[in-house]
């Protein structure tokens, strides 16, 4: 500050300074993303819209532990677990082990999309995609049913209800056991 | 002064006025996209760009959406006021425009007319009075909407208009002084040779700020400071009566960048260099085209201010235009006066004080005038802290009294 130099750019230049900058940059590129008409990809860590994963075999990951439903701060999860049921055709069995979730419910309305519910998921059963379109124009489709969440059947998965294809042990599910390789015709 | 003016055919001068109407309108939409434009990408965006080619047609849309817009009057009002007044703040804004010239004699259907509706021996004070007139619209509205804060923006906004009205009418007698005639077309022409913001700089920078000023533009938008105030004078005031102070606004911008291309830079006479390479650029309709450009540079001066300045506290500002502008105003006055008369008296021959030497000393005074824009006021000595406040002085704790503090 005792520096004359200095006071006088501090007096004289330094208010004038601020019209070289709106004019340097109007001859920047804008940063702005025509976004309807462009969709830029989002981060690929972006939180977007929940999932709930599959095994390879079909049976869902999903425990219905409810510790997600206890992590949201929005409170905007509800789950409700029932028991698997070894059946001889196979109609009570969801997921591997004991238990499964038998509502899987997630209010977008509510939904603050933290993430912490997927940080509080044991079995990597709820995690986000990038997803970001979430508008509606009425409240009861903003509330997502577990056939809206549910992840999508890859090749070689199979809709549950079914009996345990990898293992009949669930723990060779967490192992990280996959189908046996059959070999084509 | 071409002795056309008040002896055209009726026609020819409805036919003008017409056009002259027809043209603010437009440039009135076309700027208002423009400055949107401008600023966006000053503020690193693309600004308006769905509506029509480039957006252009966005202030169209945003003007019908606005007429369509429910007619509210709300129930303090004065009602017949309350309707006058944006009809009042319009009307001037307009009528200014019939003595501004925007080119030479051309030929209008056949008729060779002047480019301006008419020109009177003191054209440029009937646009000082007219324009003021559109003060009364503005302290009109203020005062009938029946509410406090559109009293308050209406007194604010006349308070600012009025005294940089005076800087603004103080900058121009030098014009007047150097051209010898108040009448705007006899202006122009005195400006063949040398465009007066030359050799009238400090009038030229004075003109400059006091016009923002006048407009009640950012960096002083002070009475409709918007997320400051609710909205200055025309808080109480929707769909069409607030279009039309919309459009005054407007208008008034142009109308200063006009009156400042007038007196300061050469009306419509083609820029430095076209009018030598090419002899038709200052005859015919060109004119315009040169009038439409040097009014759009001004535009750009007020888009850039704007993106660029923080808005002034009002004690600044008022200390400004009074203390600062008004006192420079009139002491380069006394200079031009002088160095006027020195000169007609022919004691102007010396090798010091020719024609150069004032222009360059015009320049400097003209930039150290703006600087003094900058030189900050006077630091006032802090006043003394007072005697801590001892909670526990008589050995038990006391809460202070009010403005007070004790003891962290």
């Amino acid at each position: 500050m005792s520096n004359p130099l200095q006071e006088l750019k501090e007096v004289a230049w330094d208010p004038i300074a601020g019209f070289g900058v709106t004019f340097r940059t109007m001859f920047r590129k804008p940063v702005t993303e025509q976004y309807p008409k462009e969709k830029l990809p989002t981060a690929p860590r972006f939180h977007g819209r929940h999932q709930l994963n599959r095994w390879p075999d079909g049976l869902e990951k999903c425990v219905g532990c409810e510790l997600c439903a206890w992590a949201c701060p929005a409170d905007a999860i509800y789950v409700e677990g029932a028991s698997n049921e070894d059946l001889a055709d196979g109609s009570g069995r969801f997921s591997p082990g004991e238990r499964y979730g038998r509502v899987y419910q997630i209010n977008y309305l509510r939904c603050i999309l933290c993430g912490l519910c997927i940080e509080a998921c044991p079995t990597r059963a709820l995690t986000m995609t990038n997803e970001y379109e979430l508008a509606d124009n009425n409240r009861a489709d903003l509330i997502w049913e577990k056939s809206d969440l549910l992840a999508p059947l890859l090749p070689g998965m199979v809709e549950p209800p079914h009996e345990m294809m990898i293992s009949d042990d669930h723990h060779d599910y967490y192992k990280g056991k996959t189908l046996p390789i059959v070999e084509a015709d | 002064m071409s002795e056309l003016f008040g002896h055209e055919d009726w026609w020819v001068v409805i036919v003008k006025a017409v056009m002259i109407f027809a043209f603010l309108v437009v440039y009135t939409l076309f700027n208002i996209w423009f400055e949107r434009r401008l600023v966006a990408r000053m503020q690193h965006r693309i600004g308006p760009n769905v509506h029509g080619p480039f957006g252009l047609l966005q202030s169209l849309a945003d003007g019908v959406k606005l007429a369509l817009k429910e007619d509210v009057t709300v129930k303090a009002a004065d009602k017949v006021v309350y309707t006058l007044a944006p009809i009042l703040a319009t009307i001037p804004a307009f009528m200014a425009w019939a003595v501004i010239p925007f080119g030479p004699e051309a030929s209008l259907f056949g008729t060779m007319t002047p480019l301006q509706l008419t020109d009177l021996p003191v054209a440029v004070l009937f646009i000082l009075a007219i324009t003021s007139i559109g003060v009364y619209g503005i302290v009109l509205a203020g005062w009938s909407s029946g509410s406090i804060y559109a009293l308050l923006g209406g007194l604010r906004s006349s308070a600012q208009m009025i005294s940089y009205e005076v800087a603004m009418g103080l900058s121009l007698v030098a014009v007047f002084m150097y051209s010898g005639s108040m009448s705007t077309s006899e202006i122009v022409d005195a400006q063949t040779s040398m465009w007066y913001f030359l050799p009238l700089f400090p009038s030229f920078v004075i003109y400059m700020i006091s016009m923002v000023g006048e407009t009640n533009r950012a960096p002083f938008d002070l009475p409709e400071a918007e997320g400051e105030l609710v909205g200055g004078f025309h808080t109480e005031y929707s769909s069409l009566k607030f279009a039309l102070f919309f459009l005054a606004e407007y208008v008034n911008m142009v109308t200063v960048s006009a009156v400042a291309t007038t007196m300061f830079l050469g009306g419509w006479r083609a820029p430095f260099g076209i009018a030598q390479i090419w002899e038709g650029a200052n005859h015919g309709w060109w004119p315009v085209l040169w009038f439409f450009l040097k009014t759009l540079a001004f535009i750009c001066v007020f888009v850039w201010l704007r993106g660029t300045l923080p808005r002034m506290r009002y004690d600044q500002f008022m200390r400004f235009g009074w203390k600062v502008l008004i006192p420079i105003s009139l002491g380069w006055i006394v200079c031009v006066g002088v160095m006027r008369k020195l000169s007609t008296e022919g004691m102007l021959d010396g090798d010091l004080l020719n024609r150069q030497n004032l222009i360059v000393a015009a320049v400097v005074v003209g930039i150290v005038a703006l600087l003094s824009f900058f030189i900050p006021e006077k630091q006032r000595p802090e006043p003394e802290p007072e005697a801590e406040f001892d909670a526990f002085a008589g050995g038990y704790p006391v809460p202070p009294m009010p403005e007070r503090s004790a003891k962290s």
